[in-house]
């Protein structure tokens, strides 16, 4: 019989999480996977033979290291070497290349500005204080801030204290980082276009604003608040693509007896008499247990696999006015060897990094425009990278694999769905904009998987292939997230709930939401909570 | 000893409301005016002979009721042409919605959307309430508090509550974002929508689906908590509301000096003595309130040297841009707007087809580049008040949306073809209304900024953004009316809570140093 439980919906990084630490507790627990492999967007496929494409989210430093080191992830597998590097290219043939190591990155940015470069500590500095500000609250519930439970009360002291304790002067300085836009930021440092464009990429990657818009410098810290062995604000790869890192999961999952079934696409959740039952797949089998977690975002769990009879009316509202807007599409490429660029030794350790050829704020803003008319942006801001120059693994040697995420890309070509047409425009865009600045590169592709918001959709499941499960503007972070009065991963449904993105603390591979849900489910059933707390360092 | 107690830079409506309340508590002040007559941005000019208009502010429609009481402005001459007009949003096939208080009329709105409109009011009005204790108040500090301001924030707290849970959480969700995505989720008309959003943007440098604009609207709408259920028009132009203040505080024992440009505030040690005027005199005060802008006041009248290095970099650093022009056009007949009588022309009319067209139209403004169809907040005042000009004659005024500070190209070769083209954006409703026009005259960001002495050109002093609004205005070390050097006090909109023709900037400023005495 199919009787678990609990079912956890979907086996993403954030299922496979949240399943791992209900299994730990001793729950029998399944997770039910649509496609044929697991990962969700966090997996490595072999689409050319022999290149494998971490087809989705292709770094990683928001993964927990907590639950990095309490599931012994890299025992199952994980392997995350950091990268260095970067660079954004000038259309003038110069560059601003992004050093790991201080003093080199000192004198690069003083090549352009010394001012840029004196400006630089103070930048860092400040972005730090909010990185501290924001890491001890990753792993825990947001309060309800309506609530007057003692328990949410206590919660709520604890978030305003953490505040509280910038003092006046820091306090002015966060409410100005969380709400205004990533180029008043930048402006407020730097007079270098390039070191801006640079550097204000990570404000709208995977979100439909533009760098002016308000609220884009807490997208840039959502991109600082990482780390990778320590080192915040680090990046890297996982070694074999970004699937180890669900591979590695799915592992510890196992490990503690946990069942996964692929092929299995849910229908609906089961709710008899307010409480939960089960799913039901597409295919009429039935799982039943007193505990449905959906790792789906918001809408589809609300508007797709659940009844509108067993929902009260408020959260279908709230799920159809949840703000998951496509605004990214990605290339992944197999070359037959590597690009170079002009003016860039090939040799250079920036190769190693994120390139990037949009120079200043002001494309990448023209950039949104071209989203806001539907459209995909002509001068498209592209977050390029060159993964098996760190790892080797990722392609017959000698040959190279390259993931470029960009930015902006629509759901929708002028409210139309798209066409083959549209798509290989998009493509076109993209490679001619690389090919600008490396002349050998059109010709050194063997592959070329185009991803727009619409397949991402399709294939991964995520709606209109918004990466975080829902944008992470101010009415959708924290006790917002996914929406009022349900940040508590609880759904308004008896044994439902949420452990995808789209709850706190948000997208990115982080796996934060799938333990804070395990944690309240655990807590619910009264048993010893097995998810691991806050992380000394903070 | 002193010349005056009080030297308050700027006779505009928060300087002079400021001195007023500064008089009646017993101060000798002084109100020194750059320009040739007192009233600030509440002025009225003369643009074309015979044709005169109210030159910055258009429309009153935020001034608190309780400002008009104490300096009895109406016994001093304020009296209104014309009280909460409807708003009239033009459409081109003539299906105008005239949108008036809680009532739509007209382009064929749902009845689901009048409700919507209703339930929308409704809910606003509860935030607006919300929003009127905190504005009537010094805007607390969150760390360094006294009592005074744990008594607001209990309130404000209090009053969260009050909304109840729902409304409380949906505050919490919309104060930080755009209003264009509000209007999508809560209407269904694109032209009411359209008709919203521009109260969210005008005056700002931000279009519908910038985050922030839900608070900006909310902004504005804060005058329905002071009586306004829409704008009016004040009798002989705005300038005579500035005219009342300034007999009125001139009354109570005010001296008000126009063509009186402050070059300076001068200071020893750290303490704020005095001012010098651009005629070389010296005048001394206990105290200097300054009702310029911040940039203003610490950038060119104190000077950036006087203050600590991370202060003055707060104050270089507010932003101050600016997308709003104003024009003002003489003309030999009333117009015909196409779809409306006389009665309709006495509102207001606003250009604003869809969301999209204003954001478009402020996508231009991000490059510093003019709109192509800017969308325009027009008042036809001399239908309501004859006497602004030769009889029969109008004049036309209108807000523009969005112009910038500094073109690249520069006004002066830009100016001739963007009053065209506003002319031109009118004449699609207004048919043959460029034949009419006798007198024409463009305001641009930098115009009002020379003329009224806002840095950039922005009527708030300062954007409505969330790090330079409540206890964050206009930053850090200058917050609640005070500034780092003793004896220097702020009272002008660019203090909380911010622009608009109110009055509380000046109001709470004056309390807070009345309440401070002997101490300030």
């Amino acid at each position: 019989m199919n009787t678990y439980d609990a079912i956890v919906i979907g086996a993403g990084h954030n299922g496979l999480t949240n399943a791992a630490y209900l299994a730990k507790a001793g729950l029998k627990v399944a997770v039910l996977e649509r496609n044929p492999y697991i990962g969700g967007a966090t997996v490595s496929r072999e689409l050319h033979e022999g290149w494998y494409y971490s087809n989705c989210s292709y770094v990683c430093s928001l993964l927990r290291p907590e639950i990095a080191r309490d599931l012994e992830l890299p025992r199952h597998g994980l392997q995350v070497v950091p990268f260095g590097g970067g660079a954004t290219f000038m259309r003038n043939g110069d560059h601003l290349g992004s050093y790991f190591d201080h003093d080199r990155f000192y004198r690069e940015i003083a090549r352009h500005s010394k001012r840029d470069a004196n400006a630089y500590d103070r930048y860092t500095a400040d972005v730090t204080k909010q990185t501290r500000l924001i890491r001890p609250f990753l792993m825990r519930t947001p309060p309800d801030p309506t609530s007057l439970r003692p328990r949410e009360l206590l919660e709520l002291a604890n978030f305003a204290k953490a505040f509280l304790n910038m003092g006046e002067e820091g306090l002015a300085d966060t409410i100005a980082f969380w709400t205004k836009s990533v180029a008043d930021y930048l402006n407020e440092y730097f007079e270098t276009d390039v070191l801006k464009a640079h550097l204000g990429g990570s404000g709208i990657i995977g979100t439909a604003l533009g760098v002016y818009s308000p609220g884009t410098a807490y997208v840039l810290l959502h991109h600082y608040m990482g780390d990778v062995d320590g080192n915040v604000g680090a990046w890297g790869f996982a070694r074999g693509g970004m699937g180890a890192v669900a591979e590695s999961i799915s592992k510890a999952f196992r490990s503690y007896g946990g069942e996964i079934i692929c092929d299995a696409n849910v229908d609906e959740i089961i709710v008899k008499g307010s409480k939960v039952r089960g799913v039901a797949l597409k295919n009429g089998d039935e799982y039943l247990a007193p505990i449905v977690v959906s790792n789906l975002d918001p809408k589809r769990t609300f508007l797709d696999i659940m009844n509108e009879k067993d929902l009260p009316s408020s959260v279908i509202k709230k799920a159809s006015n949840f703000k998951i807007r496509g605004s990214s599409g990605k290339l992944n490429i197999a070359l037959d060897g590597l690009p170079v660029f002009h003016g860039m030794d090939p040799k250079s350790p920036l190769m190693a990094g994120d390139l990037h050829f949009t120079d200043s704020l002001e494309r990448q803003e023209r950039a949104y425009d071209d989203w806001k008319n539907e459209t995909w942006s002509k001068d498209p801001y592209l977050d390029m990278m060159i993964p098996s120059l760190t790892d080797p693994t990722m392609a017959p040697p000698g040959k190279h694999m390259m993931s470029v995420f960009v930015q902006y890309a629509p759901p929708k070509i002028n409210g139309e769905d798209w066409t083959a047409e549209d798509k290989a425009g998009f493509e076109k865009t993209v490679i001619d904009q690389i090919s600008n600045y490396s002349p050998n590169f059109r010709d050194l592709i063997l592959h070329c998987e185009t991803r727009t918001p619409k397949d991402i959709e399709s294939e991964v499941g995520l709606t209109e292939g918004n990466i975080f499960q829902g944008e992470l503007t101010f009415d959708q972070l924290l006790f917002n997230r996914p929406f009022p009065g349900y940040a508590q991963y609880r759904g308004p449904v008896t044994g439902m709930y949420m452990c995808g993105s789209g709850t706190h603390p948000g997208g990115g591979v982080m796996s934060a939401p799938g333990a804070n849900a395990a944690r309240e489910i655990l807590r619910d059933l009264n048993k010893p909570n097995t998810v691991p707390g806050g992380y000394a360092d903070d | 000893m002193t010349d005056f107690d009080a030297i308050i830079i700027g006779g505009g409506h928060n300087g002079l409301v400021c001195a007023g309340y500064l008089a009646k508590a017993g101060k000798k002040v002084l109100v020194l005016e750059a320009r040739s007559v007192p009233g600030g941005c509440a002025a009225t000019n003369e643009f074309v002979p015979g044709f005169k208009v109210s030159n910055c502010a258009q429309w009153l429609y935020q001034l608190s009721p309780a400002i008009i009481k104490d300096f009895k402005l109406k016994s001093h001459g304020l009296s209104f042409a014309a009280e909460n007009l409807a708003t009239i949003a033009l459409d081109a096939s003539e299906n105008h919605l005239r949108i008036s208080g809680d009532s739509l009329e007209g382009a064929g709105i749902s009845s689901e959307d009048h409700e919507n409109f209703r339930v929308f009011r409704r809910k606003m009005r509860k935030y607006a309430k919300l929003m009127q204790s905190a504005y009537e108040a010094r805007p607390p500090k969150l760390v360094e508090h006294d009592w005074r301001d744990k008594f607001t924030m209990a309130k404000l707290g209090l009053g969260m509550k009050g909304l109840g849970k729902d409304d409380m959480s949906d505050l919490m969700r919309l104060i930080l974002i755009n209003i264009f995505d509000v209007m999508n989720e809560t209407f269904a008309s694109e032209q009411l929508r359209a008709a919203l959003a521009l109260d969210a943007v005008i005056g700002t440098p931000m279009g519908p689906r910038s985050p922030n604009t839900v608070f900006t609207y909310l902004h504005r709408f804060f005058g329905e908590t002071q009586g306004f259920t829409g704008v009016s028009q004040v009798a002989g132009g705005l300038g005579a509301l500035g005219d009342a203040l300034s007999q009125s505080v001139t009354a109570l024992g005010v001296e008000v000096r126009c063509n009186q440009s402050v070059t300076s505030i001068n200071k020893t040690h750290d303490k704020a003595t005095g001012v010098t005027l651009a005629s070389g005199e010296n005048l001394s005060a206990s105290m200097i309130v300054s009702s310029a802008d911040p940039v203003t006041t610490f950038r060119t009248l104190l000077g950036y040297s006087n203050v600590e290095t991370g202060f003055a970099r707060r104050i270089e650093h507010i932003r101050t841009k600016s997308g709003t022009a104003k024009i003002h056009l003489a003309l030999t007949a009333l117009p015909n707007f196409k779809g409306l009588d006389e009665a309709a022309l006495k509102q207001r009319l606003i250009i604003a087809p869809t969301m999209n067209d204003i954001e478009r139209a402020f996508n231009a403004l991000k490059y510093d580049e003019c709109s192509d169809h800017p969308a325009l907040d027009i008042s036809i005042p001399t239908l309501n008040d004859p006497s602004l000009a030769p009889p029969g004659q109008h004049v036309l005024s209108a807000i523009v949306q969005y112009a910038p500070h500094s073109p690249k190209a520069g006004w002066d070769s830009l100016r001739e073809t963007f009053l065209d083209r506003v002319i031109g954006e009118i004449e699609r409703y207004a048919p043959g209304i460029s034949d009419l026009v006798c007198g024409k005259e463009l305001l641009t960001p930098s115009d009002l900024e020379a003329d009224f002495g806002m840095t950039g050109g922005n009527w708030h002093h300062g954007e409505l953004t969330m790090d330079q609004v409540l206890m964050t205005r206009p930053a850090h070390g200058a917050t609640q009316y005070r500034t780092p050097i003793n004896g220097l006090y702020l009272c002008g909109a660019g203090s909380h809570p911010g622009g608009g023709l109110m009055g509380l900037a000046g109001k709470n400023a004056a309390q807070e140093i009345i309440r401070l005495g002997d101490a300030a």
